[in-house]
Formats: C-alpha cells, sequence, structure tokens
C-alpha cells in the first residue's frame, strides 16, 4: 500500500474561482494515490508573485506568510496545483529563512492580527507529490492507459526557476512531467519552444493584454504543428491563459483554428485510472474536450 | 559631433544612488553586468515588442530613475526567469526588475488594471474573486458553492484586511492617509 501522506490543499484564486474542474479533479484524484487533502480554511490570495510582489513586496510577504502560518498551525505542508502559488511560497520562504529582519518584521504583523508564524512549514506542488509517489508506482494503478494519445507537456515557468530554489535534479531539460504523463500510456511529444512562457504571469494578461494572448500564440502554433491531442499543464494561470487566448485567437482571425482542449495533469491521470470525465470537471472546459474523449473511449 | 546630441544623457537625469538602492534591495551584483545581452536575447516578452533587458539593466545602473521608473517595459516582463537563469555574472535581473517595480508604484506609475485587481485583493481577499457562473459551477461539480477560503470565512478576511492596513497597501492602492498617521 502507498503510505498515506497529508497536507493542507490550498487553492489560491484562479483554481477555485474560475477552473474549479481543475480542483475538483485534484480533489478526486490526489486521495487515490493516498494522499490525505486537508482544506486550508481562511486562506487568501497566495498573494500573486508577478503583480502584488510586483506592486509591494512587503504586503506580498505578510500574506504569503499569513497563508503559510495558517498550515504550520494546522500542522501540515502545503499541497498547492498553481505554480503562481508555489513560486510565491517558495520564494517567500526562501526570503523569511534568509533575511531575519523580514521574518522579524513579517512575525510582528502577522502577530498583531492573532496568527503565529515561525516559517516552520513548506510548500509543495502537486506535482512535486506526484514526482515523489514516482511514475512507475502510478503506472501500477493504470486501469485505462491512454495509448496512443499525444501529448504537448508545459511546464510553466514558477514550477522550474529560480532553480535555486526549487527541488527537481536538473536546471533545465526536464523530464519529470514527461514521465508522469507517459506513466499514464500516452505519449509526451515533442515540440518547438517547450519552455516557452505561456504569457500570462508577472501581470502581463492583465496590463498587456495583446502581448500576452501573442506569447500563447506562439506556443499554441508549436502544438499544432507537432499534432498533439491535448496540451498538459500543472498550473491553473497557464490553464487559464491555454483556455481563453484560444477563443480570442478564433475570434480575432474569423476562424476555428484554435481548438486544443487543456487538460490539467490530475485531469488525465484521473481519466487514466478509470474516472469518468464528468468526475474530473472534463465537462466544464473552454475549449470543448470531447475529441480528446472520444480518442480516448474509442 | 561639437554640439551636444539629442540623445546625450543630462547629468541631471542621474541619480547616484540609485544603484545602490537596488543593492541593498537584494540586487547585490547588479553592478557587475557587462551588457553582454543574454537577458535581452532569452527574454520571450523581448522577442515579440521592443523591450530589452539589457537596456534597462544599463539604464538602472547609469541611475537613469527617472525614465526607468516611468517607463511601461517595466511592465513587459511576465517574469519567467529564464534571465535570471542564464545571467552569465548572476545578476537577479527577474528580481531586479520586480524591485523597480515596487519603486514605480510608490512614485505612482500603476496601469489602471493593476490598480482595479489590487482593489479585488483588498474588498475579498482574493485578486481573481468567485463569480455568479462559478458558484454555479462549483455546485454543479459537487464543490460548496464557495470555496474555503476568505470567501466562506468573514474573520479570516477581517484578518487579511488588516494585514494590508498595516503594510500601507490600502494606502498605496487607494491613497488614503497611513495608519496612525
Amino acid at each position: 500500500m502507498t503510505e498515506v501522506q497529508k497536507y493542507s490543499l490550498f487553492l489560491g484564486c484562479v483554481m477555485p474561482n474560475r477552473f474549479p474542474n481543475l480542483e475538483k479533479s485534484i480533489r478526486v484524484v490526489l486521495p487515490r494515490l493516498g494522499v490525505e487533502l486537508e482544506d486550508l480554511e481562511g486562506a487568501s490570495c497566495c498573494p500573486a508573485p508577478g503583480v502584488i510582489r510586483s506592486f509591494d513586496e512587503p504586503t506580498w510577504l505578510a500574506l504569503a506568510a499569513r497563508n503559510l502560518a495558517l498550515a504550520e498551525n494546522a500542522g501540515n505542508d502545503i499541497i498547492t496545483g498553481c505554480n503562481g502559488c508555489y513560486g510565491t511560497f517558495k520564494e517567500a520562504l526562501g526570503e523569511v529563512r534568509s533575511n531575519p529582519k523580514k521574518l522579524r518584521e513579517v512575525r510582528k504583523i502577522l502577530k498583531d492580527v492573532g496568527v503565529r508564524f515561525k516559517a516552520k512549514s513548506s510548500a509543495k506542488h502537486v506535482i512535486e507529490v506526484l514526482s515523489e509517489i514516482g511514475p512507475e508506482r502510478i503506472r501500477e494503478l493504470i486501469t485505462l492507459p491512454l495509448s496512443g494519445i499525444r501529448v504537448g507537456v508545459h511546464y510553466g515557468c514558477h514550477l522550474l526557476k529560480p532553480s535555486k530554489n526549487r527541488p527537481w535534479k536538473q536546471t533545465q531539460k526536464h523530464s519529470f512531467l514527461d514521465e508522469l504523463v507517459e506513466a499514464t500510456g500516452a505519449e509526451s511529444v515533442a515540440y518547438k519552444d517547450k519552455d516557452l512562457c505561456c504569457g500570462a504571469g508577472g501581470g502581463v494578461r492583465a496590463g498587456q493584454a495583446a502581448l500576452s494572448v501573442d506569447f500563447a500564440r506562439e506556443k499554441l502554433d508549436n502544438l499544432i504543428a507537432a499534432g498533439v491531442d491535448c496540451i498538459i499543464n500543472v498550473c491553473s494561470f497557464c490553464h487559464l491563459q491555454f483556455e481563453l487566448a484560444q477563443p480570442q485567437l478564433n475570434d480575432e482571425a474569423g476562424t476555428q483554428e484554435y481548438q486544443i482542449p487543456v487538460v490539467y495533469y490530475t485531469q488525465l491521470l484521473g481519466l487514466a485510472l478509470g474516472i469518468e470525465p464528468d468526475e474530473l470537471g472534463l465537462g466544464k472546459h473552454v475549449v470543448d474536450t470531447k475529441p480528446l474523449l472520444a480518442r480516448i473511449g474509442g | 559631433m561639437n554640439e551636444s546630441p539629442l540623445d546625450a544623457i543630462d547629468s541631471e537625469d542621474i541619480d547616484p544612488h540609485f544603484a545602490d538602492k537596488l543593492v541593498d534591495a537584494g540586487i547585490g551584483r547588479i553592478r557587475t553586468c557587462i551588457q553582454c545581452g543574454v537577458c535581452s536575447a532569452v527574454c520571450p516578452s523581448g522577442r515579440r515588442t521592443a523591450f530589452r533587458t539589457r537596456e534597462i539593466m544599463r539604464k538602472a545602473v547609469l541611475g537613469l530613475k527617472d525614465e526607468v521608473l516611468s517607463s511601461e517595459d517595466l511592465w513587459l516582463c511576465s517574469t519567467c526567469f529564464t534571465c535570471l537563469e542564464r545571467c552569465p555574472r548572476e545578476i537577479k535581473v527577474t528580481d531586479a526588475i520586480v524591485v523597480m517595480r515596487n519603486m514605480a508604484v510608490e512614485e505612482g506609475y500603476m496601469l489602471p488594471q493593476h490598480r482595479k485587481a489590487s482593489k479585488k485583493l483588498l474588498t475579498s481577499g482574493h485578486l481573481v474573486p468567485i463569480d455568479r457562473a462559478n458558484r454555479r459551477a462549483r455546485r454543479e461539480l459537487g464543490l460548496d458553492e464557495l470555496p474555503p477560503t476568505t470567501h466562506s470565512d468573514e474573520q479570516a478576511l477581517e484578518e487579511v484586511k488588516k494585514v494590508m492596513k498595516k503594510t500601507g497597501f490600502k494606502t498605496l492602492i487607494e491613497g488614503e492617509a497611513k495608519e496612525g498617521a
């Protein structure tokens, strides 16, 4: 049996408030792998590293520390399914652990609102926890291998960088997510500029809409050229970007060129575990997932 | 070339302490920049705009404070961290941009969309709060209509608001007087 491990599930903003189908897939799939999820009650925005950290670093650090403190006081580490939230917690912990003055300032602010913070808990990404369980173990649990499905894997930026504050063995040319995808029986297809940013982060999607969509267009064109059945991502903000940019690009061009289903990793894994698509929120996508589901079911 | 060219740098535009402020904010190696241009070469934003990371770095080291902080270029960075990873001098380039963005906001330079999003954080604890369509989507998925966040915990929301008041964020975004001032 897989050893049971318990985490505080940190949802963030985009996942629960725009793509609750992703949240649903995490809540359904992780317990199947022996990962118990406890709600992190009263959590706020992480807050977003590219915007709030850009506007006012002390506010970013204080709110991040409050979220970490909620998990710490529940006796858990945080688990998150968003690269942005993950980046915030990794960087915030890096700041307070290497800078005693910043830790003191944050503790004072939190103490004044009645929250104790020791910077003792840590934060993991859903994919980090799944990687620790390992593709070999996951492969053993697969009941519906996704043979013949061609997947374009998108890691996103903050899952991997800054590499000095990330747990991965390598600093570039990563393969851990491709291995998790291939454990489902699907094929991870090589495509041009796989490491290219989705273009949503850093306040670019909010502040520079046309530029942001142009990042996505380049990535999507490269995925179309590679002939993929779906994009697999592991970040609610990258997910939002690829889901919303495709109809935007279609509207602009007056065509239906961009129709790549955008699937979160735990949704793909859930399918391979034999879980019904609706249970994984696959009926609630912006870009229709039916062509993909037909290939899997057919 | 005896006349001063139009694009000459006026010494009045140079803030000799600007680079020191960046160093103090954690960009300790910024003066070691050799203008090699790797940051620009790897920048996914620079390949589709006139944004040049190298230029911002040079201007920052020179101390062209107003020019850098008022430039919209600062806001074209998606914070992908590729420049920081690849800089041969190991300068925290992305962090430098984030620090300069903080300085820009303090000077009053902020995109209206960013101010609007910040107001959502101030009132709801979420940059992207729930809406009616997603309340329904959550119900249909068998999830609680509101996530177990500040959205369903009034006391937690008050706590978060208090933190943002203490750090001065409320004042920064709304322009109200600081607490105790």
